[in-house]
Formats: C-alpha cells, sequence, structure tokens
C-alpha cells in the first residue's frame, strides 16, 4: 500500500463541497458556463482564422504571387499576369496557374434575390486545386458561361446541391449575366466568402469586363519537387518589380490569417468575449468560496482550536479550488463538444476542440478557480478559535 | 511562517509526568483600551496536576472562560506567567501555540461538531492529529472511542441527527482521539438534561482517568459539581479560596 494512501486523513474539502449540493451545483454551473464562454469565444476566434483560409489551403502551389497592395481575400488587386510568366524562367519552376478572384453578386434561382459569392476564374486546363479529381470536372469549364458551384457554401445561395444531384438544369445570374451550373466542387465558406464560384478566366472576364484581360489577382507557381520553397521565393522576390509580392504557401495562408487577427477588431472582440467569460466565473468562484468559508467559519476555529495548523485549512480552502475547478471543467468540456459540432453543422465553420485550446480553457478555469480560493482565504483569517468559547 | 522544530515543544513523558500539566503564577488578563479596559482576570495563581479532574465554577463573566482560553493557547497571555506541560506561553510563538493545542482536547458548550462529518469521521478529525499511523488505524481508533462513548450504532450519523447528549459524547470522543494530556471542557453540560448531563460528565472523568489525563472542566451546574477531584471557584477575576 503506498504510503500516501496510508496517511491520507479525512478528505475535507470533497465533504465539504458534497454536503451541500445545491450549492456545489450552483458552483459547477457558473465554472461551466465561464468554460462553456471560453472554449466558444476561443472557438470562434480560432475557427475565424481557420475558415479564413479555407479556399487558401486547397490551392495546388509551393508559391503564390499577389499584388502588394492586397490586403486580404476580401480585397484582392490584380497585378500584370506578365510577372507570373517571368516567374517561369526560374529554373526549379514546373508550372504557373493565373487565377482571377472577385467577389460577385449570385441570384438565388429560386428566390431570385442576390448575394455576394466569391468567384475565381482559372485555365481549365492548369491545375488549380490539390484534389486531383478536380482537374476532370474543370473539363467542363472550356464551354462558356459554364461554373462548378461549391457544395459547402451557404444555403442562402439556393439548394444548389440538391438541384443539381436531382439532375435539373440550374440556370442563374452571376453579375447581371446568365450563367449555368455545370458540376459541384468541396472548398467551405470563409469569414470572407459565404460561398465560392469557379469558372474559367473567359467567362471570367465576361462576367466582370471591366477587370483587364491582363490583370491577375493571384499567380501560382509550382516548384519542382524537392526544392526549397523559400530560397526560390527569395530569387523571385529579388529577380522581379516591386508590383507583385511572392508568398510561400505558408505565408500566403498567414497572410490572410493576419488580417483578420491584427487588421479587425474581431479577433480582438473574441478575446475579449473569452476574457470576460473568465471574469464572470472568477466572480462566481470566489462568490462560492467565499461563502463556503464564511459559513463554516466556527468549524475552522474548531479545527484550528484542536491543533490542526493555519496551513492545512488553507490547504482545505485550495484543494476546494481544485475540486471545483476539475469538476467544473469536465461537462464544459463535454458541452464544449457538443456546441462546436452545432456550429460546424450550422455555420459550417472548421470549428473543432484542439488540445491546445482545451489545455488552455483547462488552465484558464484552474487558475480562476485558485485565485479566487487565494481570495476566500483571507477570510479563514478572521476564524478566532477564541470566539467560539 | 516560523517554523519550530517538534523537540523546542516539551513533551511530557513517562518521566517527567509528575511535572504539572498546567501551572499559573500571577497571571492577569484585561480586555478593552483606554478608558473601558476592564481586567478580567487578577493575579491567576493555581495548578493543575497529571490526571488531575478540577472543577472551576463562579458567576458568569467572573472570567471562566477567558482563563480557559487562555490555558487553551487560544489568546495571548499578557501578564504572568502560563506554563502548560512546562512550556511558558506569555510571548510564545504561533507554532509552539499550535503544538501546544495539539495536545488539549477541547470541549465546547455547543458541541462545534463538523456538520458535513459523520459522526464517526468527526472522531477521526482528531485521530488524525496524530501522525505516524494509516488511515485504517486512525478510523479504527475513532470506531473504538465512539464504542467508548456509547454510540457504536450511531457512527455513520451526521450531527443534526444526534441528539443533544450523543452530540456531546461524539464531542468528547473526538477531543479524546487526539490523545490529549489535559482537557478543556466550557460548560459541557449547558445544553443537556440533568441525567444526560451528569451521564456525559461521568464518563468524560472516567475516560480521562484512563488515560491519565487532566481535566479542568468549567461550569456552573451545582449537580456535577462533586465530579471533579477539587473544585475552584472564581469571582471577579479572582480565586476564592475553596471549602
Amino acid at each position: 500500500m503506498p504510503s500516501f494512501w496510508n496517511n491520507r486523513r479525512i478528505p475535507l474539502a470533497w465533504l465539504l463541497l458534497t454536503r451541500q449540493p445545491l450549492r456545489l451545483l450552483v458552483a459547477l454551473a457558473g465554472i461551466c458556463f465561464a468554460g462553456i464562454l471560453m472554449f466558444m469565444q476561443l472557438g470562434f476566434r480560432d475557427g475565424l482564422f481557420d475558415a479564413s483560409v479555407t479556399v487558401h489551403k486547397l490551392f495546388d502551389a509551393d508559391l503564390v504571387l499577389i499584388s502588394p497592395r492586397s490586403m486580404s481575400s476580401i480585397s484582392m488587386s490584380g497585378f500584370p499576369r506578365r510577372r507570373l510568366i517571368q516567374a517561369m524562367a526560374h529554373q526549379d519552376v514546373v508550372g504557373i496557374t493565373p487565377v482571377n478572384w472577385n467577389f460577385l453578386l449570385w441570384r438565388n434561382p429560386q428566390t431570385l434575390t442576390t448575394r455576394s459569392i466569391l468567384v475565381l476564374g482559372f485555365e481549365p486546363n492548369d491545375p488549380l486545386l490539390v484534389d486531383s479529381k478536380f482537374s476532370s470536372k474543370a473539363k467542363v469549364l472550356t464551354s462558356r458561361g459554364r461554373v462548378l458551384f461549391d457544395e459547402l457554401s451557404r444555403e442562402e445561395f439556393g439548394p444548389i446541391p440538391k438541384m443539381f444531384r436531382e439532375g435539373l438544369t440550374i440556370e442563374t445570374e452571376v453579375a447581371g449575366k446568365r450563367v449555368r451550373v455545370e458540376g459541384l466542387v468541396s472548398l467551405g465558406p470563409s469569414f470572407g466568402a459565404d460561398g465560392n464560384l469557379i469558372t474559367s478566366r473567359e467567362t471570367f472576364l465576361e462576367l466582370l469586363p471591366s477587370n483587364p484581360p491582363g490583370s491577375i489577382e493571384i499567380g501560382l507557381i509550382r516548384l519542382r519537387s524537392g526544392s526549397d520553397s523559400k530560397s526560390v521565393a527569395n530569387v523571385l522576390r529579388k529577380n522581379l518589380p516591386l508590383d507583385v509580392r511572392v508568398l510561400t504557401q505558408e505565408e500566403f495562408v498567414e497572410f490572410e490569417k493576419n488580417y483578420w487577427r491584427s487588421s479587425t477588431s474581431i479577433g480582438f472582440i473574441f478575446t475579449l468575449g473569452a476574457a470576460m467569460g473568465f471574469v464572470v466565473g472568477c466572480v462566481i468562484v470566489y462568490q462560492i468560496l467565499y461563502s463556503d468559508v464564511s459559513d463554516h467559519l466556527p468549524e475552522y476555529a474548531t479545527l484550528m482550536a484542536m491543533g490542526y495548523r493555519m496551513k492545512t485549512l488553507l490547504g482545505v480552502v485550495a484543494r476546494e479550488g481544485i475540486l471545483l475547478a476539475v469538476m467544473g471543467y469536465i461537462p464544459a468540456y463535454a458541452a464544449g463538444q457538443c456546441l462546436y459540432a452545432l456550429v460546424r453543422s450550422s455555420t459550417k465553420l472548421p470549428v473543432a476542440m484542439d488540445p491546445q485550446r482545451a489545455l488552455i480553457v483547462f488552465t484558464l478555469i484552474l487558475f480562476m478557480c485558485m485565485s479566487s480560493a487565494c481570495v476566500a482565504m483571507r477570510r479563514l483569517v478572521d476564524a478566532d478559535p477564541a470566539e467560539i468559547f | 511562517m516560523t517554523s519550530i522544530s517538534n523537540n523546542e515543544f516539551i513533551k511530557e513523558d513517562s518521566l517527567i509526568s509528575t511535572r504539572p500539566a498546567v501551572q499559573i503564577h500571577r497571571l492577569s488578563h484585561s480586555f478593552g483600551r483606554g478608558a473601558t479596559r476592564r481586567k478580567v482576570l487578577q493575579s491567576i495563581s493555581m495548578k493543575i496536576n497529571p490526571g488531575e479532574v478540577v472543577i472551576l465554577t463562579g458567576p458568569s463573566g467572573c472570567g471562566k472562560t477567558t482563563l480557559l482560553t487562555l490555558i487553551g493557547a487560544l489568546r495571548s497571555v499578557e501578564e504572568g506567567d502560563l506554563f502548560v506541560f512546562g512550556n511558558q506561553l506569555r510571548g510564545a510563538r504561533r507554532r509552539l501555540k499550535q503544538l501546544i493545542r495539539m495536545h488539549i482536547g477541547m470541549i465546547f458548550q455547543g458541541h462545534n461538531l463538523l456538520r458535513c462529518l459523520t459522526a464517526e469521521q468527526n472522531v477521526q478529525m482528531g485521530a488524525d492529529l496524530i501522525d505516524g499511523s494509516s488511515y485504517r488505524v486512525r478510523r479504527d481508533q475513532a470506531r473504538e472511542w465512539l464504542r467508548a462513548v456509547g454510540l457504536d450504532d450511531q457512527m455513520s450519523k451526521f450531527p443534526h441527527d444526534l441528539s443533544g447528549g450523543q452530540k456531546q459524547r461524539v464531542a468528547i470522543a473526538r477531543a479524546l482521539a487526539a490523545r490529549p494530556q489535559l482537557l478543556l471542557a466550557d460548560e459541557p453540560t449547558a445544553a443537556l438534561d440533568s441525567v444526560t448531563g451528569r451521564e456525559v460528565v461521568s464518563l468524560l472523568k472516567r475516560l480521562a482517568k484512563e488515560q491519565a489525563c487532566a481535566v479542568l472542566m468549567v461550569t456552573h451546574d451545582p449537580r456535577i459539581l462533586d465530579v471533579g477531584d477539587r473544585l475552584m471557584q472564581m469571582e471577579d477575576g479572582r480565586l476564592v479560596p475553596s471549602f
């Protein structure tokens, strides 16, 4: 038998908490609520950053050219397509794909309302996405006025995937011009774009005649396998004029995330939301522990009179804090999982429980409970054993 | 926290058990400040020997309880000398007071049991103060003590399910479970009827004698005055010679 088990004492902290089930329940509900709030806010924040790059991650590219004036996916500027062709001069570059990228108005074929949708235009024979099945689907785009619709787009665009599977011909308007949905792809909406549409550059330019034909928003560059994308990017940066920005695939993803993180208030708002959950939790746990200590003050004084050390009694309060943290975290974690699933299914945002966030929230809850316990301990100093006679 | 090693505390072992459990010399104590300052204890001198049962009586407000809390190391000594098991309590540090308290059993007027613990667990809170024995041993000791006070069948009951006399018996068991050398009892019969009160006090005396534990019992219940080996009377903060 291990010695700690032999030397154990009456589990006073546990008994103090559990013999008042109603108060414990209130405390756990409060901690759980704070935990859920933190899970949701941090989940939304991280989900937003991940969601902002759903399309970015799918591109089949090692390097990406963008205009230096482009701030994010929702405000892409054009740059001369010549720069992409110039990049071919590098020996490690094996392929390029010029891509047009803009938001156009899509008319819902059922309700006839319009909504902004992200339209990507590329040469149908070029590779665009990593998905190997995509190139065969893309063949239909060689005909004019044909588009591929993202089946994960939000429902406000109309029940396109359902209609398409039923074999209906779907014709509608994009930017006031007639298009026909000729296939489905699976990309996923982001915070910037509620839906996606892929078409040929030819159709794209027809939909958006003001776009100069020699101007593109994104240039995808594929490198020989085994070559170092960073060093190639450096060479291209040196050789290409300043009207184009060279990014690696990771930098491209980071460029987009960084916009949402630093240039919008969204990251701040969600962090603030999580902080508020933390503060609310602190107040609740403090209230519970403080009144718990106050209610049991004569009993703590009795224990002191019996010869228990102050340290032991402080340990009891600290243990109450730890127990509350663990017992409150478990339901918060479970509820967080359920709510993430709900958010995923209703908003199609990639929100999931990642172990790092689970750990952060647990640490915050533990910190919340322990700091509240520390403040509640100050009440314990008022326990005067001379008063109980 | 000031650390005092255990050997700074003079333990009462068999060789020096002749040393008085409590020795008081010209002990005075006052409450309040300035004009409202009032002396509650005036130059008290007394001695309690190991195994002796002393009853302290007197009208309410005469300073009995103050004396008890001073001996119990729950208050700081202001004036005079107070030795418990040979340890000077005037100017004693917190750690020493806590060590002394570990060897003093206390029984309160309002039993002061922990509401969230069963009778058995309450008694074990006393037994848990003794280091070096396993949980099982301490639990068995707690059961033993409850049996000794005649509560074999009430072990898993909570304090609010027990009668006043039963609660006071649990309190006695808890105090004795820590194997004290001195028991301080403040009006242990106050909440009890005469028959139960007498029973509880007799039990307390018998068990204390078995443990060679000195007892100082404060009471103004005239029905139990004869239980003690010695009777002391207090009036206006002074000990009056008893007869």
